[in-house]
């Protein structure tokens, strides 16, 4: 099942971009010159991004260096302790948002301390699995279009995002306890 | 974003001092924008490409026709996109790359929405309900199977890594309907 799907996800790229240059061939498109002016547009695009990714790249990285990051983490420690949820899970929650990349290490580095089948190595999974980095994804959706004011889009992505952790804690709860 | 950008600068400085971390904070800055740098010139390459391949989407017209075909499931959630727009064949492509967890061609294909989007937009420089609708959907993360997490549990030999796509499904169609609900929320209070 898995592997199908995986193989399946594998074949839409390429076959998607086969139909599209038969389906311009036949309908009489220059394919290469279509290509070529639509790739032109991509450095543009670029350059509106990169102040935004910047901006939010300093901070973020400043917030992690700073002690800042572990503060809050800490911070809810007695909570999730009370909670009696992993501190892994902790560390994943607040880290998700803010980078693909570090979060991506740490779901390593919590699979090879707890072991494969401990709940915090579940609880992570799930975390990594169903949060999306929303820094990222804001600085580069935003400044693509170089929008200025979010009005409330901020607070209902991270409003959705804690509600999206306590989710995650509890479907991880639900179905891997006593596992 | 003004006010949170604000907090964690000014956050991590005064952390900075009182913790003795001055240096690597300072450090930390030119590693932020190394790596703004970094995923730029990776961005540059996969958006040429799929702006590339949307031209001649739009060339040959198969994108309002793409657009007219999911226009009565996109509609439901966007509901100022007239007629077959081609925002529409850009969010759904979107939505469908994410599914699959096709990272590589869901970003660009986002940014091609939010720019068919902007060409909507009357005030310029100010969000709109769809982009929002969009980037919250974007952020609730919808995947089919996270093939990233179970390949890294399968390295380090889980037993069965794929008890975990059922599970990381509940949570996500979960949290992507609650997302839209809090935008709903929010969208009432603020209107």
């Amino acid at each position: 099942m898995i592997e199908n799907i995986e193989y399946l996800s594998l074949l839409i790229i390429p076959l998607f971009i086969l139909f599209t240059v038969l389906y311009g061939t036949l309908k009489k498109v220059r394919v290469y010159d279509s290509f070529v002016t639509g790739a032109k547009e991509g450095p543009a695009i670029i350059l509106n991004i990169f102040p935004y990714l910047l901006t939010i790249f300093v901070a973020i990285k400043g917030f992690q260096a700073s002690g800042a990051f572990d503060y809050v983490r800490n911070a809810f420690y007695s909570v999730f302790a009370f909670l009696d949820i992993p501190i892994e899970a902790l560390s994943m929650a607040v880290m998700k948002p803010l980078s693909g990349s570090a979060s991506t290490a740490l779901f390593t580095d919590i699979v090879t301390t707890t072991g494969t089948n401990s709940m915090a190595t579940h609880m992570s999974a799930i975390i990594m699995g169903s949060a999306e980095t929303t820094f990222y994804v804001l600085a580069v959706y935003l400044g693509s279009v170089s929008i200025r004011k979010t009005r409330y889009l901020v607070p209902v992505c991270l409003v959705a995002d804690f509600i999206g952790i306590a989710i995650a804690v509890f479907v991880a709860k639900w179905f891997f306890l006593g596992a | 974003m003004n006010i949170l950008w604000l907090i964690m600068i000014c956050v991590s400085i005064v952390f900075a001092i009182f913790t003795g971390n001055l240096e690597a904070f300072t450090k930390s800055i030119f590693d932020g924008a190394k790596a703004a740098v970094e995923i730029s010139l990776y961005l540059l390459g996969i958006v040429s490409v799929w702006m590339g391949i949307t031209r001649i989407l739009e060339d040959s017209g198969l994108i309002y026709r793409i657009a007219h075909l999911f226009k009565p499931i996109i509609s439901r959630l966007f509901k100022n996109i007239p007629g077959d727009h081609p925002s529409i064949t850009a969010i759904t492509l979107n939505v469908l790359a994410n599914l699959f967890g096709l990272g590589n061609a869901a970003t660009p294909l986002g940014i091609k929405a939010m720019q068919e989007l902007d060409g909507l937009n009357e005030d310029k420089g100010t969000i709109t309900p769809e982009m929002m609708t969009f980037i919250v959907i974007n952020t609730a993360s919808i995947q089919l199977i996270p093939f990233s997490v179970i390949g890294i549990l399968a390295s380090y030999g889980h037993r069965n890594p794929a008890a975990i796509v059922f599970p990381i499904l509940v949570a996500t169609a979960i949290s992507t309907m609650t997302a839209l609900l809090v935008l709903a929320a929010f969208r009432r209070i603020f209107r």
